[in-house]
């Protein structure tokens, strides 16, 4: 064998290939060896590059969403570390650790390991409580940035998808939750699996082998719990962060939105840079988030599964209620009246319970993920929108939002009617009927105040721009008059009041053609037509340079507007700026 | 726009040419030659930069940096308390802590080490941000979403030209082929997954362990119930004596848990009622009809029985009639006798299925 070595075979091919050049920079030798290495191998100094220098806009509704990331991490974190102690069987087992009161009593290993956790395991009751606490700020953070989303606009084109996609995150996160709280087998929690057993009895047809495939058989049976812990631990937690992978990977493509602001326009994105800001303000934000779940953790019970005592099917306790995130459901089984349950052709239909249980989540959650495109198709708007809108700026859409949210606040409260009874010595039947009624009274009436409301302030922004902001200084003019002086708002301030557009409802042309023919879609385009003087019928035009001319009509050489209607007499300057009420376009 | 323009019948919408599109609009201002002003307002650029504390006095800056190492100064610490706290602690130890109460105080002292050690770098990293890291703001541009014409125009034809190449088109039978060989394998995969979840209900939903003969007795104690022992006014869980035998106690329970009660024979107003009980002692099924929590509140003085999960609320005056709430279905009644040694005994199994309503349940 020859050691001498000769450009052989694939050598050659290789001959003419670029040795890599290296005059590394001061900064690259500084980075060190490691990256290089990775580099050579990967390419990823280009993109890596890029991230580094991306810009995010700042806002503080825009950590809504950074919670709800940081708490699903926490949750996976605190959840890993359960998994080494929690014991997903049914079997029975007789307690004789050392929680004294429960010694001697049956009860299921997933519940004796529960106790074990809190109880025996150094810190595991303090993890314990970090996952719950994390999994209920998971499911808060995400509503309130889902809510965010929703009032500021940010659902429209192009992230239509990533409104989908968060809405089916938000669904799941609900299941994860109650597959979560049912694990420990206490009585709380196996009330809640009792109930959701009924839940399945309800569905048509289907209902009982639902009923009896999902706890392979008779309820509880043994099946239950491993069943729910591989849904919890593996099956969800896998879909839940797949899908929240490409959720935030669409927010790096699309970039994210922005308020509108001086500066800030439809093709700009206006914020600071991932390296350094970001990655030490979000990196930061991270540590607070899980340093504030981990102090109410330390300092407030949550879940106390000892007091409850193992799960046994025929006793119960006063003010079972679930978890919060699913109130609105129980809260709207306590309002829907017996009387929607019947018998037809021999077969029961239990629709007092399958519209809350069955029905209510999916119609739900597929109302708000229809929304962004029933929204486009009113406004026929089909621009890419990057720029949020402030939520007064778009009054029945805001207006639309709070009347969905009393909805979901009355259904909430009706899980509560047994506390409130009690606590505010009401009669529960009262509490029942009231809310019963505020579920189709209420929302209406949000609506309206709400959109009264947006206007209002509308007219507000309007009248600041017009006329200035008060300054509380009062002065007297030398015939003895007195008024506040106005001051004018600088540029910058001004323009985050006036740059919003005011829809305007689409015009509907004849329905017929000059034959006279009906046109095809005559019908539809009445109804979008209506929807969209539904939606932008009452409206208040942004302030123009006109109207602000107009307002101030201190000779400044513009009066050649034809807009300005305005009093003839001139009047002292300073009086110009006196409160007037806005003109009304 | 004129009449012509927009299609018969078609919705129009105005839109607002060149919204937002840049920093400065160039054509704003005031418009040429007629003397008017612009319609809208341009936006003004973004405002000037306010230089901050730490930016001008370097003291500030200096204070700002001794700030941020104290955070993460303390962080360490709190770490470090935080192991020695783990094992100098008795877990099982009890403390007051003011506000709280009494509290294990193992959780307490590890909890708020953690969370100090955790805020310690969270603050101090955010802080550190907002003081002394740049805040002049970076513009980015954006770029429509969608991708050029000529790079649709390639994927339309290389997949027209790879469906081509593959002969998809001109040979059908692949295709349709293709479609079943796709279609139904995942039906391999599900199948078991489903066959194998539970066994069919058959009528079990409608069948408890209740038959006749078998004594009521005390849940949990299990001991059985003598007529007189029932008072009126007072109230008994009961479970079926046969429970004892039970391989599934916890499914059987689920099904079989039963709630006594005595009331004056002269309060109950239906004859059915009366006639299945004994001299005032009644007995229902204490599962809800309605998603089958247990009803396990009673009022003694209106001998209302209210179920704690939904508040459906069943009179047992009037054969556990719904009196509010959810539910629809009285409780089933078990007919109840005494026996030869005057202890209380079903009579007969119940007779109709117990707890929620499912679609068959009428056919039981």
């Amino acid at each position: 064998m020859s050691t001498t070595h000769t450009a052989s075979g694939a050598d050659r091919l290789r001959a003419d290939d670029q040795a890599p050049k290296s005059s590394p920079s001061g900064g690259l030798k500084a980075v060190g060896g490691v990256a290089g290495w990775l580099d050579d191998r990967t390419g990823a100094a280009k993109p890596v590059g890029y991230l580094m220098k991306k810009v995010f806009p700042d806002h503080w509704s825009f950590m809504l969403g950074e919670v709800a990331m940081y708490s699903m991490i926490i949750c996976l974190l605190s959840g890993t570390f359960l998994t080494f102690w929690f014991v997903p069987s049914a079997g029975q087992v007789v307690y004789d650790g050392s929680y004294l009161p429960l010694r001697g009593v049956t009860m299921s290993e997933a519940y004796r390991s529960t106790v074990d956790i809190s109880f025996d395991i150094r810190g595991g009751l303090l993890i314990r409580q970090i996952h719950h606490w994390a999994a209920l700020m998971f499911i808060v953070a995400l509503s309130v940035h889902m809510l965010r989303v929703f009032f500021t606009g940010a659902f429209r084109k192009p992230r239509e998808i990533n409104w989908v996609i968060g809405t089916v995150l938000s669904m799941l996160s609900l299941i994860e939750g109650f597959a979560g709280y049912s694990l420990p087998d206490d009585l709380l929690s196996g009330t809640g699996l009792r109930a959701a057993e009924g839940f399945m009895r309800s569905v048509p047809v289907l209902g009982s082998y639902l009923s009896y495939f999902v706890f392979n058989g008779p309820f509880p049976g043994e099946s239950i719990i491993p069943r729910l812990y591989s849904v919890h631990v593996l099956l969800l937690p896998a879909i839940l962060v797949g899908l929240f992978t490409v959720h935030i990977g669409l927010v790096f493509i699309q970039k994210h939105t922005q308020y509108p602001g001086p500066g800030r326009t439809n093709d700009n994105v206006v914020g600071f840079p991932v390296m350094p800001v970001y990655a030490a303000k979000a990196g930061g934000f991270f540590f607070i988030v899980f340093g504030v779940v981990a102090l109410i953790s330390a300092l407030v019970t949550i879940n106390p599964i000892w007091a409850y005592g193992p799960y046994d099917p025929s006793p119960v306790t006063a003010g079972s209620q679930p978890d919060w995130y699913m109130g609105f459901a129980d809260g709207a089984l306590r309002l829907l009246p017996g009387w929607l349950e019947f018998t037809a052709f021999g077969f029961t239909f239990s629709f007092n319970v399958m519209i809350g249980a069955i029905l209510l989540i999916p119609v739900m959650y597929g109302l708000m993920a229809a929304y962004p495109f029933l929204e486009r198709w009113v406004t026929g708007d089909t621009r890419e929108h990057h720029l949020l809108d402030r939520p007064r700026n778009n009054p029945t859409r805001t207006g639309l939002g709070v009347a969905a949210l009393t909805m979901y606040g009355v259904l909430m409260f009706a899980a509560g009617n047994d506390i409130m009874a009690i606590k505010l010595h009401l009669s529960i039947n009262d509490i029942t009927h009231v809310l019963r009624a505020a579920f189709f009274v209420a929302p209406p009436i949000a609506f309206w105040v709400t959109k009264r409301i947006c206007l209002s302030l509308q007219r507000k922004d309007r009248d600041l721009v017009l006329h200035g902001r008060e300054t509380g200084r009062i002065v007297r003019t030398a015939d003895g008059r007195f008024f506040e002086q106005h001051e004018p708002l600088d540029e910058f301030t001004r323009w985050t009041l006036v740059q919003h557009e005011a829809h305007e409802p689409l015009q509907l042309q004849s329905g017929t053609d000059e034959h006279g023919v009906a046109s095809p879609t005559a019908r539809k385009d009445k109804v979008r037509a209506r929807l969209s003087r539904f939606y932008f019928d009452d409206r208040v035009e942004p302030a123009s340079p006109a109207d602000l001319a107009a307002a101030h009509h201190d000779g400044h050489g513009h009066e050649s507007i034809e807009s300005a209607p305005g009093p003839v007499e001139s009047r002292p300057a300073l009086e110009t700026s006196r409160r007037e009420p806005p003109q009304r376009p | 726009m004129s009449e012509h323009d927009a299609p018969r019948g078609e919705v129009r919408h105005t839109t607002s040419a060149g919204y937002g599109t840049t920093a400065v609009r160039l054509d704003q201002g005031h418009v040429q030659g007629s003397g008017r002003l612009p319609e809208r307002f341009e936006n003004p650029g973004l405002a000037p930069h306010v230089p901050r504390m730490a930016d001008l006095d370097e003291r500030a800056a200096k204070r700002a940096e001794k700030q941020v190492a104290t955070l993460f100064g303390l962080s360490s610490l709190a770490t470090i308390v935080f192991i020695v706290a783990y094992f100098a602690i008795d877990s099982k130890h009890t403390a007051f802590i003011p506000g709280i109460g009494e509290a294990n105080l193992y959780n307490v002292v590890l909890g708020v080490l953690l969370a100090i050690a955790l805020l310690g770098v969270g603050v101090g990293a955010v802080h550190w941000a907002k003081t002394l890291m740049p805040d002049t703001e970076s513009v980015e541009m954006r770029h429509p979403q969608r991708a050029s014409d000529a790079d649709r125009e390639r994927v339309v034809t290389n997949l027209t030209e790879g469906g081509t190449a593959a002969q998809l088109g001109r040979r059908p039978l692949i295709k349709f082929s293709l479609l079943g060989a796709l279609a139904l394998p995942p039906l391999a995969l599900l199948l078991p997954l489903l066959g194998g979840l539970g066994p069919l209900p058959k009528d079990q939903l409608s069948r408890t362990m209740w038959k006749k003969g078998d004594r009521l007795v005390r849940d949990p104690e299990r001991t059985p119930i003598r007529a007189d022992q029932v008072t009126i006014g007072s109230v008994f869980h009961v479970l079926p004596e046969s429970i004892k035998d039970s391989q599934h106690v916890l499914e059987d329970k689920a099904k079989a848990a039963v709630l006594l009660m005595r009331l004056d024979p002269e309060d109950i107003k239906p004859a059915k009622e009366r006639d299945w009980g004994h001299d005032g002692i009644v007995a229902y099924s204490k599962i809800c009809t309605h998603v089958g929590c247990p009803v396990g509140l009673y009022e003694q003085q209106t001998h209302h029985l209210l179920c704690p999960c939904h508040q459906s609320t069943f009179d047992v005056t009037q054969d556990c009639k719904v009196i509010f709430g959810p539910a629809k279905r009285p409780l089933p009644q078990l007919k109840i006798t005494v026996d030869s040694e005057g202890y209380l005994v079903a009579d007969a199994p119940f007779r109709e299925a117990v707890g929620p309503s499912f679609w068959e349940r009428g056919h039981a």
